[in-house]
C-alpha cells in the first residue's frame, strides 16, 4: 500500500517512501554545507552541485563522501518506519574530544502515513522552497556561529523510538551534548509526512560576557 | 558546567515554548528522562536511543589511518561489494579420533578459550593442545559401556563439565587434573550440556533438563520439562537471556534465562517454555546463537528434514528456513563475519559456509567420509575443526579477522576510534 504506482493526476502527492527518500537527501546536503560553512574541512575537497534552486557544495573526499552518503541513505530507508526522531551533527574537537556544536533535526512523522498508509498532498515547489530557506540559513550562520579554532571532526548521531532495530554497523552512542550551549532556532520544512525542525546548539565563546 | 540546563534546554526544545521558565510538564518529562537513563527503566517505547554509525570518517588535517577505500567500501552496507577471500578446500590439518562414536545425538567435542580442544572417545576424554600440539588425557570412566555423551568448558577454560551413559555429570578442573563435582538428576544418558556463567545446564535422553548451580555447596538444581524425547541440542545465547533446546521429539524450545536463574533458588522448580517451534520435521541437535545480532537462532534438522531455520527468539518469529537437502549435523556462527557454517551427513558428508542473511552458500568443505557430526570454533574465531563419523578430526581455516583490525589506530584522529561492535 506504501509503495504503490502513483498514477495520480497531481504530481503533489507524497508518499512515505517519497519523503523519506527527500529527507533523507536533505540530511546529505545539509550536512555537507555545514561541514564547508564551519570550515571542518577544507574548502578544496569541495564540489559543486546544483541542487534545490541553489548552488550546493558537497564534499569529494572519498572517506568523508562515503560516510555521509552510506549514513544518510540508512536514515532515509529508518524514515519510512517512522521510528527516527533526529538526527544530529556533532563536531567535536580533535585534541580535546569536547562537543562544540551540535546541529539537531528533529523529525516528526506524521503516524496515519506510517501506520494507515495515507497519501498527503503538497506541492514539490513549496517544499524546495522551505528547504531553500534552511539552506541560505545554514549559510548564514557563521554570522553568529563563534569560529571553530581548532580541528575539528563531526559525526551524525540518530535517535530513535527504543524498539528500534539497527542493523549491527551502527552502536549505541551517549547524545554527545554541549557544556554551556547556546542555541539557536532555525527553520523547518514540512513535506506533511515528516516535519524537519532545525537548531544548532554551539558552545559559547569564553570571549562573550 | 552545567550539563543538566542544557540537556535540560535540548529537551525543552520539544515543548512548543520558548519561554525560559520551567512549567511542570516538561520538567516532570526532564525527570523522567533522566530516571530512564539512570536506572535504565524503560517507561515508555517512545523514548530514545542513540545510534552512531560505527565507521567514522577520518580527520581532516592530521595523519591518516590506512583505511583503504576497498576496505571502507566493502564495510559500507548500501554499496556493498562482496569483499573476497580465499577459504582453503583442504583441512590445514587432520587429526586421528579412533572410537569417536557415531551417534547424532552426542556432543563430543568443545574448543576452549584457552585453546585447548576437548574430544570424548569412547570412554576416555582427550585434550588437545592447540598451541603446543599436545594431547593428554584428562579422565577415562572406569566402565567400558559407560561411554562420555556429552563435553562443554566452561567459560573460564579451567573446568569441564563431562556427561555419562550412566546418567551422571562429572565437572573436572583441566589444570588440576581432578574431579570437582558429580552431579546426577537425570534416569539415562546425558547427550547435550550448556554453560551459562555458573549455570551447567544439561539435557538428557530422559527428555529432561536440568539446570545445576555449580558453585553451590548442596546441588541446587531445576528442571525444565517440556521434551517428550531425548534432549539432543542445548545451547544459552550469548547474552544469557534465552535458553535454546532441540530434542529428538522434532521440537525446539526456547526459555527464558531470567527465570531458569531464578528457579535454582526458588522452590517453584517448574517453568514453562517461552516458545515452542515444531517446524522441524526430524531431530533438532544443531543450534547456534548469532553472535552479531541479537535473539537470532538458527537450528538444524536431522534426516527427513534437512533445513536450517532461523528464528527471532523475542518475537517467537520463524525469520527464514533454507533446505540443505541433507541432514544437519551441526551450525556454527563466524564471529567476524556474517557468515554461518553448517556440518551435514548423507550424501556429501560436507560442511557449508553459508552468508546470512542472503544464505547463498559461500564454499562447501568436502572431505570426511562420514557423516560430519561435531563442529567447534577456535578462541580466535579463524578456524572450525569438525569431528566425523570416519574417526577424524579435521580443521579448516574459514574465517578471517576483519583487516582493519590489524592496523593500529593511532589514538583519536578520527574522534573516536573504529571498532566492531559485536553484540
Amino acid at each position: 500500500m506504501l509503495g504503490m504506482a502513483i498514477a495520480q493526476s497531481t504530481r503533489d502527492i507524497i508518499t512515505l517512501k517519497g519523503s523519506a527518500a527527500l529527507v533523507g537527501e536533505f540530511f546529505c546536503y545539509a550536512v555537507n554545507s555545514i561541514l564547508f560553512q564551519r570550515g571542518v574541512y577544507p574548502t578544496d575537497q569541495f564540489d559543486k552541485v546544483k541542487k534545490y534552486g541553489l548552488t550546493m557544495l558537497v564534499s569529494e573526499e572519498e572517506r568523508v563522501k562515503s560516510y555521509i552518503t552510506t549514513v544518510t541513505s540508512h536514515i532515509g530507508n529508518w524514515l519510512e518506519t517512522g521510528k527516527v526522531q533526529r538526527v544530529v551533527l556533532v563536531i567535536s574537537s580533535i585534541a580535546t574530544k569536547e562537543v562544540l556544536e551540535r546541529w539537531n533535526f528533529l523529525i516528526q512523522t506524521d503516524r496515519e502515513v506510517t501506520d494507515k498508509g495515507i497519501l498527503r498532498q503538497k506541492s514539490d515547489k513549496e517544499i524546495m522552497g522551505e528547504i531553500q530557506a534552511i539552506m541560505r540559513q545554514i549559510t548564514s550562520s557563521v554570522t553568529f556561529l563563534p569560529n571553530l579554532e581548532e580541528p575539528c571532526s563531526f559525526e551524525l548521531l540518530v535517535h530513535t523510538d527504543k524498539d528500534f532495530e539497527a542493523p549491527n554497523t551502527w552502536e549505541d552512542s551517549d547524545a554527545k551534548l554541549i557544556k554551556k550551549g547556546q542555541e539557536v532556532k532555525l527553520r523547518s520544512f514540512d513535506t506533511k509526512v515528516h516535519k524537519i525542525d532545525s537548531l544548532v546548539a554551539y558552545k559559547l565563546d569564553d570571549t562573550d560576557v | 558546567m552545567d550539563l543538566e540546563i542544557a540537556h535540560f534546554n535540548l529537551l525543552n526544545e520539544n515543548a512548543a515554548t520558548t519561554a525560559t521558565e520551567f512549567t511542570s510538564p516538561v520538567k516532570e518529562e526532564y525527570k523522567r528522562k533522566l530516571a530512564e537513563n539512570l536506572l535504565h527503566e524503560v517507561q515508555s517505547p517512545k523514548s530514545p536511543k542513540i545510534l552512531a554509525f560505527n565507521r567514522r570518517p577520518t580527520s581532516p588535517l592530521t595523519g591518516e589511518i590506512e583505511q583503504s577505500l576497498h576496505e571502507y567500501a566493502a564495510l559500507n552496507d548500501i554499496n556493498s561489494s562482496p569483499s573476497y577471500r580465499h577459504i582453503s578446500s583442504t583441512p590445514e590439518r587432520i587429526l586421528d579420533a579412533p572410537d569417536l562414536k557415531d551417534d547424532y545425538y552426542l556432543n563430543l567435542i568443545d574448543w576452549s578459550c584457552q585453546n585447548i580442544l576437548a574430544v570424548a572417545l569412547g570412554t576416555n576424554l582427550y585434550l588437545w593442545n592447540a598451541e603446543t600440539g599436545m594431547t593428554s588425557r584428562l579422565m577415562s570412566t572406569d566402565d567400558e559401556d559407560n561411554y562420555i555423551t556429552s563435553v562443554a568448558w566452561a567459560r573460564n577454560g579451567k573446568d569441564i563439565a563431562v556427561g555419562l551413559k550412566n546418567a551422571e555429570v562429572q565437572l573436572w578442573d583441566s589444570d588440576k587434573k581432578f574431579q570437582v563435582r558429580k552431579m546426577t538428576g537425570h534416569s539415562a544418558r546425558v547427550g547435550s550440556l550448556a554453560w551459562n556463567g555458573q549455570i551447567l545446564t544439561t539435557g538428557g535422553r530422559d527428555s529432561r533438563i536440568i539446570n545445576h548451580d555449580v558453585r553451590a555447596g548442596d546441588d541446587r538444581t531445576s528442571h525444565l520439562i517440556g521434551h517428550r524425547q531425548e534432549v539432543c541440542g542445548l545451547k544459552w545465547s550469548p547474552s544469557g537471556h534465552h535458553l535454546a533446546s532441540g530434542g529428538n521429539d522434532n521440537l525446539l524450545h526456547i526459555w527464558d534465562g531470567a527465570a531458569v536463574s531464578a528457579s535454582l533458588y526458588s522452590s517453584t522448580s517448574r517453568m514453562q517454555y517461552l516458545h515452542r517451534w515444531n517446524d522441524h520435521q526430524a531431530a533438532v541437535k544443531a543450534l547456534a546463537w548469532c553472535p552479531f545480532k541479537a535473539n537470532l537462532l538458527a537450528s538444524g534438522g536431522g534426516t527427513a528434514d534437512c533445513c536450517i531455520k532461523f528464528w527471532n527468539a523475542q518475537t517467537g518469529a520463524c525469520v527464514s528456513s533454507v533446505d540443505t537437502h541433507s541432514q544437519v549435523c551441526a551450525l556454527q556462527w563466524s564471529i567476524h563475519q556474517k557468515e554461518i557454517l553448517s556440518s551435514h551427513g548423507y550424501s556429501q558428508n560436507q560442511l557449508c559456509v553459508w552468508k546470512y542473511p542472503s544464505m547463498t552458500k559461500i564454499a562447501e568443505l568436502k572431505g570426511h567420509a562420514a557423516r560430519v557430526l561435531h563442529l567447534a570454533l577456535s578462541p580466535d574465531g579463524t578456524t572450525v575443526v569438525s569431528a566425523a563419523a570416519d574417526e577424524t578430526l579435521r580443521f579448516w581455516k574459514i574465517f578471517c579477522p576483519p583487516s582493519y583490525k590489524k592496523t593500529s589506530t593511532k589514538g583519536d584522529e578520527s574522534g573516536g576510534f573504529a571498532h566492531i561492535n559485536i553484540r
